[in-house]
Formats: structure tokens, C-alpha cells, sequence
């Protein structure tokens, strides 16, 4: 019987694999695939909660994350293509010049 | 043992695999590669989940479009050297990893179960209950999402253009 | 439940059989209609006994076993597992795609009820897309694999190609869609059973009278955005007038360059095979599917008032043997419009695909709804 805490659980747990990958990786791609690992845990999340308390605003929700995650991908992506041309390396240790 | 149940367990063990794949691999291209399995077996549970719309739109926006985005800027910058492993810094990521996920999941799990509470009509999560939802009760926010991805297309444009 | 699954499972069996099998006769289609275009006579050198079977024996029995029994080899600074993988995706997005294209209406056997369509989903076109949207992968993958800057370049090219007309293929269903109101492929095959007058107002006598005893084809009602959707299917198939990522005479052979022997051949049958389903999936929304005019589930129904009644098993064989008709038909035509027309450039495709079918996909979806509200 698989009951929403299963669902629940699983999102957790991508989630936080997604988190080791963001703070771990350095490379600047491999961390922007771990965010989308993690926007895709908060879609699990939410398709779970609306299936089990019945609504359809969560499935809506994940619909605007969709969308939001794409054109965060895209802008993302581009960053970092314009990052490589002026430092050559991907690495974000690398990428201190704020740093005090 | 019910079939949905195997076929969660299943599909579950893959998705934490390939989830593992993509944060663990050296090799750029096999991660990238790792997340498309990961996005299709995502897309696989939102089918169990009752969200076939949601589902088939996952694999043809996120899996079909967003990763081949990915796969180019990879081809496109082939980073040859290989990163550099910091041991340290591994055994802080995974202890806090490990921390997040056990608070996520001992807040989230209550007590008792979420009573199972099939929604009453057989087309929850068609593209008819989802259509309708977004043109009356989310409008604003359908319009509001479609300046957001012109403006990220243009922005890309401009961030990524060659100088001439 | 095991007669349930055994069904299922014999349907799947019947499609795949069909596909595999027509892709195959296709690849002698191909060889001998092109002979035939160019005035030669096509391969006849292979043959069994002195019977050379007009060149099936060559196409059909020399040609994979000289496939299979070629030296499978990886190049060497290529990665080994992506190399291996990519003809896979190719050859599995192009076959299960199948799964959700209706082969005829229903066969009642005793009192069970059977679909004749392997998955009825109620997502049912939007599948399709999705599962096109991945065939994207093999190219991909195989474009980088093979560590070779011609195979990249084709892949690459490739790859854009068929994102750009995935996007115009979409768009051009859309009026379709709003016309029979579901998704579904089954649904949208039964509701071009019905005939045109039935469709349109009180008031519109005259276009009763002029073309209201046609059946209800998507062919009528959407002229447009069967040429839009054929082409973008084209271009999806990478054939000829498309055919730049594999460009034969620019790029060798484009992003299967470095694959030989039995991955060549899937990348080859899974050419064929999208081949087909994009036959398959013209039939089923612009030719009526598995419809035969004027036949219903009881017999033929004319509009000039005569009826012909015929056993249910006919009127199966009747649809099923209609939609194999249909299909072989416009693989057909695929085949010749690739020996007939020159290759389009890179960026003449390009631009054909956003700055011409989008806009005109578009306008479809509008000039569409502004009908239908006007009919009703």
C-alpha cells in the first residue's frame, strides 16, 4: 500500500541528493543539473499532495514550475557559456572576484 | 503484494540510483545522461500519481528539450580536464546531505497515514481538469508565465551572442 | 487478468510485427522504386538458386545478414557505452511510438470487447510527441560518441532540425484537436466516421448540398495543416528533401559515420520505422485512420440512402485492411518525394521551419477557431 508518506520520502531524499551535488561538484553544469534534480523532488512533492488530498492546484503549481524551471535552465545556461569565454574553466572555485 | 507497489519500489530504487549517478559520475556527458533517466522514471511516477498530462509533459519539456539544451552547452564547451576531488569537502556535503534528508523526512512523515482518498472522478490530471484550471483560476499567472519565457529567451539570446 | 494481459501482449505483438515487417519491405521500395526513377535496374545481383526475386532476396535476406556479419568496432578515443546506446534510443523511440495509433475499430469476440489499439491513454497525441521529442537522444549521443567532427556537425544540425519541427508539428494538430475535442487518437479516428453535414448548422444548406456527403476527414476539414504537419513529420525523419544531417554527398554520412554492422542497422530500421509511424500518424488524424467512407460498425451506410449489410468480422478485416492500405500509401509517398526533390540547405531549412510553418501553423489555429465559432 503505498501511502503519501512513501512519496514524500522519496522527494526528500532526491532533494538531498541534489543538495550534495550543488555543494559538492565543481563543475559550474553538474550544478545546475543538481538544482534541477531538486526543482523535480518539489514537483514529486507537490503532484503527491494533490493527488492525495485531491485538488487540482498542485498539479497547476508544478505546471508554473515546469515553465520556471526551463527559463531558468536557458538563462542559466547562457551564463555560464559567457562565464567560459572570459575565464576559460568551469570550476566555480575559480570564480572568487567578490570575494573578500 | 500489489503490481503498483513492486512497480514503486522499482521505480523508486532506479530514481534514487540514477539521482546518485548524476551527482557521483566524472564524466559530464554520463550525468547529463543519468538526469534523462532520472526525469523519465520522475515522469513514470507522476503517471502512478494520477497526473498523466503533468507526466507527458515532463518528458517533452524537461527530458525532450531542457537536457538537449544541456547535452549542447556540453558539447559545445567539452570541458577536457577532469575536477579536482577534495575529500574534505565531500565528507561536509554528505554529512549535511544526510542531515537535510533525515529532518525532511521525520517532519514530513506524521503519525498516521494520509488516508488514501481516490479522487472521485476519472479524469483528475486529464488535460481537461488541467486546461480548465489554468484559463479560470490561473490566468493571470498562465499570461504572467508566458512574458516570463519571452524574456528569458531574449535574455539568452543577448547573454550568449559572440562579441562581433 | 492473464486474459487480459495475454490480449494486450498479442496486440503489441501484431503492431510490432507489422512495423518490422513494413520496414523491411520498405527498404525494397526504396531500392527498386529509386532504380525505377533513375532509369536502372537496382540490386539483383544477390539471389538463391538463380531466383532473384526482383531484388527481395537481395533487400530482404543478403542485406541484414551482411549487416549482422560485419565487424562491430568502436573508434577508439569514442566512449564505448554512448556509442552502444544510441542506436538503441533511436531504433525503441521510433517502434513505441506505435503503441498509442489505432489499427482498426473494435473486434467483439464473444462477449469481450477488444480495442484494436496496443495503449489507449487518454493523453493519447500528446505521447507522440513526447516520445519524439526523445528520439532526439540517438542523434545526440551518437553525433558524440563517435569522436568525429563530421558526425558532430551532422548530429548537431540534426538534432536542431528536429527540434525546430517538433514545435510546428505540434502546432499544426492543434486545429484538429479543437475540431474533434480530444486527445485521443481512437476517438479522433471514430469522429471522422461521421459525415460532414452532420458537423455543420441548420442554416448552411448550400454547403450541405456541396460537400456535405463527404465523410468528416481531417483532410477536408484542415487542408493547411495536413501540408504543414506532412512536412514537419518529414523533416522530423530526417529523409530527403531534410536530409542534411546524413547528407550523403556533404558530411559522408553525418552522425552515423563510425557505425557499422548491427548498429548501423538499427539506426537504419529505426529510419524506416519513423517512416512508417509518421505514415501512421497522418492516416490516423488528416485520413480518417481505419474509416472506410461510408462504412459503419454494421455495414455500408451511403448517403443516397442504400444500405449494405456486412458480418462484423468483414467490416474488421475491411477497416484493418484500409488502415494497412492508407499507410503503405503515404510511406510510398515518402519514398518518392525523396528520389524527386533536391536537399534543402541548412539554413533554407531553418528558416522554413520557424519563419514559415510556425507562423502558418499559428494562423491555422486561428482561421480554425474562428470557423467553429461561426458554425455553432
Amino acid at each position: 500500500m503505498v501511502t503519501l508518506n512513501h512519496y514524500l520520502i522519496l522527494g526528500a531524499v532526491i532533494f538531498a541528493i541534489g543538495v550534495i551535488g550543488v555543494v559538492t561538484r565543481r563543475n559550474l553544469i553538474v550544478v545546475l543539473m543538481s538544482i534541477e534534480l531538486m526543482l523535480n523532488a518539489v514537483n514529486l512533492t507537490f503532484i503527491a499532495f494533490s493527488r492525495f488530498l485531491g485538488s487540482m492546484q498542485g498539479q497547476v503549481v508544478v505546471f508554473f514550475v515546469m515553465a520556471v524551471a526551463a527559463a531558468e535552465a536557458v538563462i542559466g545556461l547562457a551564463i555560464i557559456i559567457s562565464v567560459f569565454r572570459h575565464r576559460r574553466s568551469l570550476d566555480p572555485q575559480e570564480m572568487q572576484l567578490l570575494k573578500w | 503484494m500489489d503490481a503498483s507497489v513492486i512497480l514503486f519500489y522499482a521505480v523508486s530504487a532506479l530514481l534514487v540510483l540514477t539521482s546518485l549517478m548524476v551527482v557521483f559520475l566524472r564524466n559530464v556527458v554520463h550525468c547529463a545522461l543519468a538526469l534523462v533517466a532520472a526525469l523519465f522514471l520522475i515522469a513514470i511516477l507522476f503517471l502512478m500519481l494520477q497526473a498523466p498530462m503533468l507526466g507527458a509533459l515532463q518528458v517533452l519539456v524537461y527530458a525532450g528539450a531542457i537536457m538537449v539544451l544541456f547535452l549542447f552547452v556540453i558539447m559545445f564547451l567539452n570541458p577536457t580536464n577532469p575536477e579536482p576531488r577534495r575529500t574534505l569537502w565531500w565528507g561536509f556535503g554528505l554529512l549535511a546531505a544526510l542531515l537535510l534528508a533525515g529532518s525532511l523526512a521525520a517532519l514530513l512523515s506524521n503519525g498516521e497515514t494520509l488516508a488514501d482518498s481516490v479522487p472521485a472522478n476519472e479524469a483528475f490530471g486529464s488535460p481537461e481538469m488541467l486546461g480548465k484550471s489554468l484559463f479560470t483560476d490561473f490566468v493571470l499567472p498562465f499570461e504572467i508565465a508566458s512574458v516570463l519565457l519571452l524574456v528569458a529567451i531574449v535574455g539568452a539570446v543577448v547573454l550568449a551572442k559572440r562579441e562581433p | 487478468m492473464i486474459l487480459d494481459i495475454s490480449i494486450v501482449a498479442a496486440k503489441a505483438f501484431l503492431v510490432l510485427f507489422m512495423v518490422l515487417n513494413l520496414a523491411g519491405i520498405l527498404g525494397w521500395i526504396e531500392r527498386k522504386g529509386s532504380a525505377l526513377i533513375q532509369d536502372r535496374i537496382g540490386a539483383n545481383r544477390a539471389s538463391i538458386f538463380g531466383l532473384a526475386g526482383m531484388g527481395l532476396v537481395n533487400t530482404l535476406i543478403a542485406d541484414p545478414l551482411k549487416f549482422l556479419t560485419k565487424e562491430d568496432f568502436v573508434p577508439p578515443q569514442g566512449d564505448r557505452f554512448l556509442h552502444t546506446l544510441a542506436p538503441c534510443m533511436a531504433l525503441f523511440t521510433a517502434l513505441v511510438t506505435f503503441a498509442v495509433i489505432p489499427f482498426g475499430d473494435v473486434l467483439v469476440v464473444g462477449d469481450r470487447v477488444i480495442n484494436l489499439q496496443v495503449a489507449n491513454i487518454n493523453i493519447g497525441i500528446l505521447y507522440i510527441f513526447a516520445i519524439a521529442s526523445l528520439g532526439v537522444y540517438g542523434i545526440v549521443i551518437g553525433a558524440w560518441a563517435s569522436n568525429n567532427k563530421f558526425s558532430l556537425l551532422g548530429g548537431v544540425r540534426g538534432s536542431a532540425q528536429m527540434i525546430s519541427y517538433e514545435v510546428a508539428m505540434g502546432l499544426s494538430v492543434i486545429g484538429i484537436l479543437m475540431i474533434f475535442g480530444t486527445l485521443e487518437l481512437q476517438e479522433i479516428a471514430r469522429g471522422q466516421g461521421t459525415l460532414i453535414r452532420d458537423l455543420l448548422p441548420e442554416s448552411a444548406s448550400f454547403l450541405k448540398s456541396a460537400i456535405g456527403w463527404l465523410p468528416a476527414w481531417g483532410i477536408f476539414l484542415q487542408p493547411v495543416a495536413f501540408l504543414l504537419f506532412f512536412t514537419a513529420a518529414i523533416a522530423e525523419t530526417k529523409r530527403i528533401p531534410f536530409d542534411l544531417p546524413e547528407g550523403e554527398s556533404e558530411l559522408v554520412a553525418g552522425y552515423h559515420v563510425e557505425y557499422s554492422g548491427g548498429k548501423f542497422l538499427m539506426f537504419f530500421a529505426g529510419e524506416f520505422a519513423e517512416i512508417v509511424t509518421a505514415a501512421g500518424l497522418v492516416t490516423t488524424l488528416f485520413f480518417g485512420g481505419w474509416q472506410v467512407p461510408y462504412l459503419m460498425r454494421d455495414g455500408f451506410h451511403f448517403p443516397w440512402g442504400e444500405t449494405v449489410l456486412l458480418p462484423h468480422l468483414g467490416v474488421v478485416l475491411l477497416q484493418v485492411g484500409a488502415f494497412i492500405v492508407k499507410v503503405v500509401f503515404f510511406c510510398w509517398l515518402q519514398i518518392l518525394l525523396r528520389w524527386s526533390v533536391p536537399r534543402f540547405r541548412y539554413d533554407q531549412v531553418m528558416r522554413l521551419g520557424w519563419k514559415m510553418l510556425l507562423p502558418l501553423a499559428l494562423l491555422n489555429v486561428v482561421v480554425t477557431a474562428i470557423v467553429i465559432i461561426a458554425v455553432q
